[in-house]
């Protein structure tokens, strides 16, 4: 177990080696920078003195390479430098966000997994039963139902019925759970609708597989009651790839959020990642891209590890 | 009677009853189908469907309700939301189809060629598809965004199509190269590598044949993730620019200021996202039970 666990981590670094090459070159393979977008953005009219001044200032002006030098030692020192378009340290910009769009988050994969688990082995227990497509609609919805607009309807509706908006203002919940949880559940619903359906079509078909295996049917055999067949011996060997889609698609959220925090107007990663976008503010892109790669690569290692845990045959194999 | 006319006369009967069957075994994948042909028969006589110009400002009629006039009603500008929204369908199946088209070719090429290879080669391009995985598609897509801006080729942002192909690339390359590996070991590879052919028209002519499965499947479902992304970078103001009608487009900006005056501006076009994506997924689903069942994406 420990070699595994060695090797697994020690199989991290090159992809984020390889995210952090790629994305700093990306970025800067056509000429044009944050300097531009902020002096002339408006439609100022800006003499190039200024943004030659500007760009030295923020170190643009010297060579690729000297730059991807900054960006890798930056990397291992943790320091990350500051944002192109505020001055502040990225690290700042990204941890004063980081609490809402996590709680977010934690709170959209709960109700996610709760509701995901019942619907998926309902439908593999009632397969080609007109419960089965009802689920299969309703998930298959979860795909395609566009996050962002979702949540509109979620404002529609609260307009409409209770003639009430969610309050604007984040108030974290240690101060306020009442005010916090009135304004963060309905972003987290309108992200965890998707998330729930990929959790549920997952469990559906490995618990399907599962079904057919021989030790379900030896089980049955031996007149064990159906209901722990379900719940012993099927569900938990189901829910072992179920697992893995659980931890991706956490990591993969804030994707999610990155649309829904515009409708409900919330200042969390997901916002400053689009506002970085569109001011081209290279440094704040670059460390946002590696807290998610980073976040993702560790949430694939703990999913492995569990993996590892669960299943023997990983371990020693 | 002779025998080599046989497959010619029952190879078209065949087909007709392939097609007979999907729609016996997966009814919903014949409904979605018919739904992503209404939406592509609307989209290429979007001048003839349309009872409106799309771009048409009506000052007279500001956000007026749907009615017989206007079927989905009127925006800010007084311009026909029906027609907008089927204009819209252009663009989405335009982009949808190229991007995924693109990104699945690549990715299948890559997915191949690693599984033909193996060896050093095949852990290079698994590295580098290990690296773009862990990118979130959004985020992958804004990355490119913001790396390449914008380049219009009749009115069709070029940048937009690899930005929305770029994150497809790694997901089918993993699941074409899985395809592809049992694939390598069939003994006509083989024979053919013995008979001296070159690697490329092995991939191409030997092996490409035997994974269209996973492709059309992965092709298909990732048009889906398409329109999808579409509609969310133009909701973000950084794909699809005004005046081009696109239904994520029309969700932005300050759409949200009339939640209460007119719901309309918002359930029409997201309503056709949805459906759009819905059909496709849908459809993926269905081709992928009956292409193979054992296959999941």
């Amino acid at each position: 177990m420990l070699r595994y666990t060695v090797h697994r981590v020690l199989l991290m670094f090159p992809t984020l080696i390889g995210v952090a090459v790629l994305v700093f070159f990306m970025l800067r393979v056509i000429p044009g920078d944050v300097v531009e977008v902020k002096l002339r953005g408006d439609g100022g009219n800006v003499s190039q003195e200024t943004i030659e001044m500007e760009r030295h200032r923020l170190g643009l002006d010297k060579p690729i390479l000297y730059q991807f030098k900054d960006w890798m030692v930056g990397l291992v020192t943790l320091d990350l430098g500051k944002s192109m378009w505020t001055d502040r340290p990225v690290t700042e910009e990204i941890s004063i966000r980081l609490e809402l769009s996590l709680q977010v988050a934690i709170m959209a994969s709960i109700v996610a997994v709760l509701i995901a688990i019942p619907l998926g082995t309902t439908a593999a227990l009632m397969r080609g039963t007109w419960v089965d497509y009802a689920v299969r609609i309703i998930t298959i919805g979860g795909l395609s139902i566009p996050s962002f607009w979702f949540g509109m309807l979620i404002m529609i509706s609260l307009l409409y019925f209770f003639n009430w908006l969610p309050p604007i203002t984040f108030t974290p919940i240690y101060v306020d759970p009442v005010a916090n949880l009135t304004q963060l559940i309905w972003p987290a619903l309108a992200v965890g609708y998707r998330y729930c359906a990929v959790v549920a079509r997952m469990i559906r078909s490995s618990l399907l597989e599962v079904l057919n295996e021989d030790y379900i049917r030896t089980a049955r055999a031996k007149g064990v009651y159906e209901k722990l067949v379900i719940s012993r011996h099927a569900l938990r060997n189901a829910l072992l790839p179920a697992i893995t889609v659980i931890g991706i698609e956490f990591a993969f959220l804030i994707g999610g959020l990155v649309v829904t925090e515009q409708v409900f107007n919330l200042n969390g990663i997901g916002m400053l990642f689009v506002q970085s976008v569109s001011r081209n503010d290279f440094t704040l892109i670059q460390a946002m891209v590696m807290m998610v790669a980073a976040f993702y690569v560790v949430i694939n290692l703990v999913v492995d590890l569990l993996y590892a845990v669960f299943d023997p045959r990983i371990r020693y194999g | 009677m002779s025998v080599a006319a046989l497959p010619s006369v029952t190879e078209p009967a065949r087909r007709r009853s392939a097609i007979l069957e999907f729609c016996q075994q997966q009814p919903l994948g014949a409904a979605s189908f018919v739904v992503i042909f209404v939406m592509m028969f609307a989209g290429i006589f979007a001048e003839r469907v349309a009872p409106y110009n799309p771009l048409d400002i009506d000052f007279d009629n500001i956000l007026s309700a749907p009615s017989w006039a206007h079927w989905g009603g009127t925006d800010a500008f007084g311009r026909d939301i029906f027609s907008r929204i089927i204009y819209g369908s252009r663009t989405a199946l335009v982009i949808g189809f190229t991007s995924s088209f693109i990104g699945s070719t690549i990715g299948a090429i890559l997915g191949v060629a690693s599984a033909y290879f193996g060896g050093r080669i095949d852990t290079w391009i698994q590295r580098f598809v290990d690296v773009l995985l862990a990118f979130p598609i959004i985020v992958l897509a804004l990355v490119v965004v913001a790396a390449l801006r914008k380049f219009l080729i009749g009115g069709i942002d070029v940048n937009l199509i690899y930005a929305i192909a770029i994150p497809i690339v790694p997901r089918v390359a993993r699941v074409v190269r899985a395809a592809a590996l049992s694939v390598r070991t069939m003994p006509y590879v083989d024979a053919a590598r013995a008979a001296g052919y070159s690697n490329s028209r092995i991939i191409f002519r030997h092996m490409a044949p035997n994974v269209v499965a996973p492709y059309l499947i992965m092709f298909t479902a990732f048009i889906a993730q398409a329109i999808l992304l579409e509609a969310s970078l133009s909701f973000l103001g950084l794909g699809v620019t005004e005046p081009t009608p696109a239904w994520g487009l029309m969700l932005s900006g300050n759409a949200a200021d009339f939640y209460r005056e007119a719901p309309w501006m918002i359930l029409f076009p997201g309503a056709a996202i949805s459906l759009a994506v819905f059909a496709f997924n849908l459809f993926g689903d269905s081709l992928r039970d009956y292409l193979d069942p054992r296959f999941k994406v």
